[in-house]
């Protein structure tokens, strides 16, 4: 069965343990701002809420991609960034409505969250459980996309 | 069943491919106005800039694509269809037939009607070609001249900037991206435009260009000086590409329209992409987008219906980014506001960074953005789940920027509701 | 690779922001924050100059492990020369500002110069910019961080300023990061205010590189488990660090009303259990709990007031989520002033974070003067109208705030306990080490606190050494020179490497030496950095020397040397230092009279 993230934001102390670890599989170096997932704070302090790509069904950044720079693995479930395609035009991230592809100055090119080719390094760093790699179907991921759907230009069948 | 794409573009593509997998059967062909493999536009800035060879601006890499999904791909151009006997006929002589027809031929730059356009010295930034004539004909040092500053222009601008030209850009309208920016978003491109060695010219006309006689070429500028150029690129506007559909019987407007089923009003045949006038996500009216997103979403949903899942398409959202010298500038929606709306504003033109929401009601429909490349994406979200805000559209009314807190807190909530 | 081998050097007199290269034979024999910031101060300044002129030098200095994936990476120091103690200021903090810092790409961030006007520093990589403040001078850090990320469109800033507090000069303000973490003793934050600095705002994309990538994360990987399954860090987790109150009520080191008693009647209204119990509305002190930058512990405390208590019944704007207690903030706003109300000392909490103080030189000169109002030697005239009773929890709250603005009494309080009980006559009342007050200990109940307490260079410190094995195991003053001069060396140590003491709940030296080794070039054995914390400790020293300090500064209070605990463990018994202090100075290889010998000096390269 294939496995996804699931996120549980009540557990997240905002550490970002991993930010670093994300940045470090991906950069080589301690770098959040270039980390795939991301801890954002609310209230004070109160509420933090790790956020990344769900590796959606319907992946518009994906079908966005003028150049098929981003790849769905069929293993994982993960759809990647090609670096050598990326051409870096950015259509990917304005289109993906969840806001989880994002451009990186430095290489000119965007970056998404991989799952880390089925070994997702945040899950590995974070020390309360907030982020476990778990079979998809513990993750509500199916709710997650219900409610991608109202996102979604994707036509409905039989209208 | 017969099912033939005209144009190999992103919607074109697309949609052969979405009618492959649906796995209904049928013979697909795609057919190309162009002699390369199918490429994408969007990559030619980057061709110009020598960021990648030419095959890095194909659309599909794999080998045997096509092959492998039963695509046949024919490089013809179309002269005329004919509806009622369900035929194409081609500009070489040859015809084809068709049981269900995709128009996604996309759309070609337009020049102004000025004299002086048809000299060698002025190209356009369209195709393939034009990008190899624009490379051979620059070296670093020369003079250039762009005309307009809309989307396309501000596209090349940066590859030619890249080449080391000398540039002017001109631009008939008061903004630069006047189709994607606002005047103070427009503004603050040109001045960083201006800071890195640019000239930029707004509110200026072009009324003609010729031969100066020693390879290079005069502008005529309205009110102005008239200036010099090696070389002058043409980027005024493009135009839906429908000639070949005189006598067809289809009706068209700014483009081929369509209705929520991709259908022209000729039965059997379909349109997508930018000859498309599709419907718009924010205004419910016809509009040529003209940007990836929508060829990507019109060449699935028209597939889909070409291969009879009749399926209703909710509308596009008018999106854009630029990278113009690495200032990037975003925008959706009705980026210019919503009548009766709200907007809030934030703005630090020093450090080139603007932020514009609009609101109707409590409910996003339009940004603009530049300086901004993290969750950018979240923006569409919130427009287009139309997610009411509440509280939060106060926060934003306060600081624009708390916009992924909004997202994140609005989304959680829609995601319990459906819970 | 792991120093970022870059320094900011900002001059507020000259406008001026450059970056100069990192000083590597520095580093190599000081790691990082605390020591290197020290000998950075030491390097650009006198230490005779005055604390609140142009002349201090107030340096943010990061570790080379902020910022890794080492545990806690996100601790980074304050040092200037402290206008509480007219000796080193070193005041460390933890959030993210400090690792955001090093993300931008500096070791260490210098401030020289006074201002002319108010300014703020925006810090993003390599873009340095000196911003005028006008539009936040004059409001709390609260206000300023909003105002400052607004204003430049970058929510994720990370941004270390002062309140008021800092700009009013208050002698213990605070440098605030993070809505709720503090650089919060020595007074830093009035020198930050004495340059007309606001606030730093930092944010950076270039990242930290470790030296050995391969070995860090294997050790790390060891070490995150370590500290997981330690015991000591999971009551750290569950309770933070405020179950300590119990345990010293128990013991009988707990000081209360200024230390005249060890024990607090009102203990259950201050507690743990006071924030975790419903209130007779039905309202819950604490909420959760978070984490500071790279931190697997977590022990920070998010509470919120009751609505209809008192201090925020018509104040909706305190009714949100904020920093919670933890044991030095519980014992300076419960028992050391007597008040047992769990959601007043949350309030006076808010005060501190939200005007930029330190909470422990706050609750200990209230203590103070509530001790000199109950002598009858402050008036209620002198008080604003306030009853300053012990056990007031009005007095409490009220005060706080008056402080942290600047208004009536509070303008006093600003001054600190040493200063307020002197110009009231009774200097002995000062409840302290070198200015600075007391933390939440006693030194008669725990005798080696004591000895730490009358060395440490930043004054009256409860962090710069660590006891409480020996101390609790005998309440005298034998054996513990040794405990103390060695676990002050050990800890120089870890302050200087970017990670937090907290890490001690289940790490030993071996652990930090393993990190460092793995994350810097060169090699990293246990006695390079117990050797370079004893460096930084008699640099410390030496500072203090040259601003005049001398062995006779290394002593405590006569209620600790003279008047005999009244209740718990060390009932009847005083603080035994004449005893202790001579053999500490032996054991350090200094003279009778407190000075570093020549020999020492030469041993360690000073």
């Amino acid at each position: 069965m294939q496995k996804s993230l699931l996120i549980d934001a009540d557990k997240c102390t905002s550490c970002l343990q991993c930010e670093m670890a994300c940045s470090f599989e991906h950069e080589g170096t301690f770098n959040p701002a270039r980390s795939r997932i991301k801890i954002f704070e609310f209230e004070h302090g109160k509420r933090s809420v790790p956020y990344t790509c769900t590796q959606c069904a319907e992946a518009w950044c994906l079908h966005a991609c003028p150049v098929e720079a981003l790849v769905r693995n069929k293993e994982t479930g993960a759809v990647e960034v090609k670096d050598d395609i990326c051409v870096g035009c950015k259509v990917c991230t304005i289109a993906c409505p969840f806001g989880t592809v994002n451009y990186n100055p430095d290489t000119g090119k965007v970056i998404k969250c991989d799952l880390c080719d089925g070994d997702p390094q945040c899950a590995e760093a974070c020390p309360t459980d907030a982020i476990v790699y778990v079979d998809a179907a513990w993750t509500g991921l199916d709710r997650m996309q219900q409610w991608a759907a109202e996102t979604d230009n994707k036509p409905m069948a039989n209208a | 069943m017969s099912y033939v794409v005209v144009g190999a573009g992103p919607a074109g593509v697309i949609a052969a491919e979405t009618l492959s997998r649906l796995g209904h059967g049928g013979n697909i062909t795609l057919v190309s106005g162009e002699p390369e493999a199918p490429y994408s536009r969007m990559a030619i800035p980057y061709l110009l800039a020598e960021d990648i060879q030419e095959d890095g601006t194909h659309l599909r890499h794999g080998k045997g694509h096509y092959d492998d999904l039963g695509i046949k791909v024919v490089h013809e151009r179309v002269a005329s269809i004919d509806s009622k006997g369900k035929s194409l006929a081609f500009e070489s002589g040859g015809s084809l037939g068709y049981d269900k027809l995709l128009l996604a031929t996309g759309a070609t730059p337009v020049r102004p009607p000025i004299p002086g356009m048809d000299l060698d010295g002025v190209k356009s930034c369209w195709t393939l070609e034009d990008a190899r004539q624009i490379i051979a004909n620059s070296k670093p040092g020369d003079n250039v001249v762009l005309m307009g500053a809309g989307f396309i222009g501000c596209i090349i601008l940066e590859a030619l900037v890249a080449r080391k030209v000398n540039l002017t850009v001109i631009e008939m309208a008061d903004r630069m991206v006047a189709r994607m920016m606002d005047k103070t978003g427009g503004d603050i491109i040109a001045d960083w435009c201006e800071n890195q060695g640019v000239k930029v010219m707004i509110s200026t006309r072009v009324n003609g260009v010729s031969e100066n006689g020693d390879g290079t070429y005069k502008l005529e500028l309205e009110g102005k000086d008239s200036i010099n150029a090696d070389l002058v690129v043409c980027a005024t506007g493009v135009k839906s590409n429908m000639e070949f559909l005189e006598g067809s019987g289809i009706e068209t407007d700014m483009g081929v329209l369509i209705n929520e089923h991709m259908e022209t009003n000729v039965p059997d045949i379909y349109a997508a992409g930018d000859v498309a006038a599709g419907f718009d996500f924010m205004t419910d009216k016809h509009d040529v987008h003209a940007i990836q997103p929508t060829a990507s979403e019109h060449g699935r949903c028209a597939a889909r219906n070409m291969a009879g899942d009749r399926t209703a398409y909710r509308g596009s959202l008018v999106m854009n980014t630029l990278n113009t010298l690495g200032l990037i500038s975003t925008s959706y929606g009705l980026w210019d506001g919503a009548e009766g709306g709200d907007e809030s504003i934030s703005v630090d033109k020093e450090r080139s960074k603007y932020l514009r929401l609009n609101f109707k009601d409590d409910v996003l429909v339009g940004t603009l953005a530049l300086g901004m490349t993290q969750h950018v994406g979240v923006m569409r979200g919130l427009i287009q789940t139309k997610t009411p805000l509440g509280k939060w559209k106060d926060v934003l009314m306060e600081d624009p920027h708390q916009i992924m807190s909004a997202y994140l807190a609005c989304a959680q909530d829609a995601s319990r509701r459906i819970g | 690779m792991s120093w970022q081998g870059q320094i900011l050097r900002v001059n507020l007199t000259k406008g001026t922001a450059v970056a100069e290269p990192l000083n590597m034979e520095w580093a190599n024999a000081y790691i990082g924050e605390r020591g290197l910031g020290t000998k950075y101060l030491m390097e650009n300044m006198d230490p005779k100059a005055d604390a609140m002129g142009p002349d201090n030098v107030l340096i943010f200095a990061t570790g080379p492990l902020n910022g890794t994936m080492a545990s806690t990476s996100g601790r980074y120091a304050v040092i200037c020369k402290s206008p509480l103690t007219d000796g080193i200021g070193d005041s460390n903090s933890g959030g993210k500002f400090g690792a955001f810092l090093k993300y931008a790409g500096y070791d260490l961030l210098l401030v020289e110069g006074k201002a002319a006007k108010p300014v703020y520093l925006h810090i993003n990589d390599d873009n340095v910019e000196i911003l005028p403040a006008d539009d936040i001078w004059g409001t709390t850090v609260w206000n300023t961080e909003e105002w400052i990320k607004a204003k430049h469109q970058n929510p994720q800033l990370r941004i270390a300023s002062i309140g008021q507090a800092g700009e009013n000069g208050v002698l213990f303000s605070a440098v605030v990061n993070d809505l709720h973490r503090a650089a919060g003793r020595c007074g830093v934050g009035a020198v930050m205010g004495s340059k007309n600095l606001k606030a730093v705002a930092a944010y950076g994309t270039k990242g930290v590189t470790v030296d050995d990538p391969k070995k860090f994360m294997e050790v790390v990987k060891a070490t995150h488990a370590k500290l997981a399954e330690s015991g000591g860090r999971q009551e750290l987790t569950e309770g933070g660090t405020h179950p300590m109150i119990d345990m010293m009520q128990e013991w009988g080191g707990l000081p209360t009303n200024n230390f005249k008693e060890v024990q607090f009647k009102g203990i259950d209204g201050v507690n743990p259990a006071a924030t975790t119990t419903p209130n007779e509305n039905g309202h819950t002190n604490l909420i959760t709990n978070k984490a500071c930058f790279g931190c697997t512990i977590a022990c920070g405390r998010i509470s919120h007031i009751d609505p209809e208590h008192f201090t925020i019944k018509n104040r909706p704007e305190y009714m949100h989520a904020s920093g919670g207690l933890e044991y030095e903030t519980a014992f300076a706003f419960g028992p050391v002033v007597g008040v047992d109300d769990v959601d007043a000392l949350t309030f006076a909490n808010y005060m501190m974070n939200e005007h930029g103080m330190d909470p422990i030189s706050f609750g200990v000169t209230l203590a103070a003067a509530m001790e000199l109002y109950e002598m009858g030697v402050l008036t209620k005239e002198q008080t604003d109208g306030i009853e300053l009773k012990f056990g007031n929890a009005e007095a409490l709250t009220v005060m706080a705030e008056k402080t942290g603005k600047g208004e009536g009494f509070g303008k006093e309080l600003a001054l600190g306990s040493k200063r307020l009980t002197a110009k009231y006559g009774h200097p002995d009342l000062f409840m302290g080490v070198r200015g600075m007050e007391f933390a939440g200990y006693d030194s008669r109940a725990l005798q080696g606190m004591g000895l730490g307490y009358a060395t440490s260079n930043r004054g009256a410190c409860h962090l710069k050494h660590d006891v409480f094995g020996p101390d609790m195991e005998d309440v005298s003053g034998k054996g513990k020179a040794q405990p103390v001069k060695e676990s002050q060396d050990m800890v120089s140590m870890i302050d200087s490497t970017g990670l937090c003491l907290f890490t001690t709940s289940g790490w030993g030296p071996e652990d930090f030496v393993a990190q460092l080794d793995a994350a810097l070039p060169g090699e990293w054995t246990l006695e390079r950095c117990v050797e370079s914390g004893e460096r930084t400790w008699t640099l410390e020293r030496m500072f203090n020397q040259g601003a005049g300090q001398t062995g006779a500064d290394d002593t405590l209070p006569k209620r600790m040397l003279e008047e005999p605990a009244p209740s718990g463990n060390a009932e009847g018994k005083v603080n035994e230092l004449s005893v202790m202090l001579p053999e500490y100075y032996k054991l350090r290889g200094w003279t009778e009279d407190g000075k570093p010998s020549n020999e020492t000096l030469a041993r360690l390269g000073l």
